[in-house]
């Protein structure tokens, strides 16, 4: 059942997203395919979060419409998310995987055998009978990571998760991503780590006060932007 | 002191009708503080997470509910178990029955409201991993309930206090009979209006040990878990 739906490809039709007066995201069209890392960049305050809560299912647009493999409104299926702050389940790290299992639908005779797989996948082997909010920062986006795929994910979103991590537990998180990018699981990440950007990307998507100013493979748009305000951006020049 | 002394007396004596009380407290109280969490958690939960119309009324009115008057759940209690009652015809008005439903009334609100307010601040929390698991309305109540499970503890400890120390209702639908429906509350009441104040004071004694050793118990229990659990 599961094998027949896809959220892929993930497409956002003239989509703009108003919170009172305010434009948060403004008549984005944009479609994600299966491929290479897609890293979105940006100032603070330029729309990244907004975008991928929109891609997630996790709010609506106030224009246009969002579709996950030609459906709308549905359901996430295959898609899942790592916030820059992951809310840890008040168990053990192991009991938030099998947490996440068991609303995926794997059946309960399989879920320790496949949380015990998936902390190591994340390195976190040893960890599983901890509490999970006693983990580290670093420790805790691992399982957050492990948790996001166990829903057997097709796309895999991601905001700023390595924003307050130093750089050991970046190195884990990335190593994960990339490891799971290479699994065939479509990477759509937020960051504001320019090195992070070109570790990562295989393409780039440049936002600016809600809107997408400019997409391009990760090369390209590092040494040779089209636009005056990504120049800006990578000389690192305030983006206002 | 020659009062407290023989109130202290028939604790040590371990005076068989003094435990007798003790022991039916305990009962009444415990049954309907479980009964009460039976219903006040899942509902409060419910609330928690159920937007409708009429639902800040309904926050308000379990809020004020918390404070029922004690001889007003009891009074209406009687009026239902009495035998021109609608439910006249079960005989339970005068017995421990009688005296569990009347408590669970009154504590129903306080633990629902308590929860309720418990679950909403969770629900804030989780609700974007909740959401982006595509977890069931049910199975976000039972996540909330059970990762709210040591706060929660705290409506529980607050329902228990409220049972423990009421007296009017369970003195209008048990009646106060002796052996029978005599409580710790109804026992002080009478025995110090006959002027019985050893007993009252004993009993007043344990009654204040109880609730005491039971929220250290609690408090215990809290502080050990959380350290387990995070």
């Amino acid at each position: 059942m599961r094998a027949t739906v896809s959220d892929l490809p993930l497409v956002l039709d003239g989509v703009s997203l108003q919170v009172g007066a305010t434009t948060i995201l403004a008549g984005l069209s944009l479609s994600i395919t299966p491929g290479a890392p897609t890293l979105i960049v940006g100032p603070n305050g330029s729309g990244k979060t907004s975008l991928l809560r929109l891609m997630m299912g996790l709010a609506a647009p106030t224009a246009g419409r969002v579709s996950w493999g030609g459906r709308t409104g549905s359901k996430p299926v295959r898609r899942a998310i790592l916030f820059q702050r992951p809310v840890m389940l008040r168990r053990t790290a192991a009991a938030n995987v099998a947490y996440a299992l068991s609303q995926a639908g794997t059946p309960r005779n399989e879920r320790a055998g496949r949380a015990a797989a998936l902390l190591e996948r994340v390195g976190l082997s040893d960890l599983g009978q901890r509490p999970a909010r006693k983990l580290s920062g670093g420790e805790q986006q691992r399982l957050a990571l492990a948790r996001a795929l166990a829903r057997d994910p097709e796309i895999l979103l991601l905001d700023e998760p390595t924003a307050s991590l130093d750089p050991a537990a970046t190195r884990g998180v990335e190593e994960i991503v990339l490891m799971a990018a290479q699994s065939g699981i479509k990477i759509v990440m937020a960051s504001h780590d320019l090195g992070q950007v070109r570790r990562l990307a295989g393409e780039v998507m440049f936002m600016v006060r809600g809107s997408l100013r400019e997409r391009a493979a990760a090369a390209d748009f590092l040494d040779r932007p089209s636009t005056p305000e990504a120049t800006a951006f990578l000389r690192g020049d305030l983006v206002i | 002191m020659s009062d407290q002394f023989s109130a202290w007396q028939l604790i040590l004596n371990g005076d068989a009708a003094l435990f007798a009380i003790v022991r039916l407290s305990l009962a009444v109280s415990l049954s309907a503080v479980a009964l009460a969490a039976m219903i006040g958690m899942p509902l409060g939960a419910l609330i928690a997470l159920t937007r409708f119309p009429g639902r800040s009324v309904l926050v308000v009115l379990l809020n004020a509910m918390m404070g029922l008057p004690p001889v007003v759940v009891g009074l209406a209690v009687y009026l239902l178990l009495s035998r021109s009652g609608p439910l006249g015809s079960m005989g339970i008005l005068f017995t421990p029955t009688a005296m569990i439903i009347a408590q669970t009334i009154l504590i129903v609100p306080i633990i629902a409201a308590l929860t309720r307010q418990t679950i909403e601040d969770l629900w804030a929390e989780y609700r974007d991993e909740l959401t982006a698991m595509d977890v069931s309305r049910t199975g976000r109540m039972a996540t909330l309930l059970w990762d709210a499970r040591f706060s929660l503890l705290t409506a529980l400890l607050a329902g228990f206090g409220r049972a423990a120390a009421e007296v009017g209702a369970v003195m209008i639908v048990g009646g106060n009979i002796d052996g029978f429906t005599r409580t710790m509350t109804t026992a002080v009441a009478l025995e110090t209006s006959k002027g019985n104040l050893p007993l009252a004071m004993g009993l007043g004694l344990v009654l204040v040990a109880i609730v005491l050793a039971i929220n250290a118990a609690a408090w215990g229990t809290r502080i050990w878990s959380e350290r387990q659990a995070g």
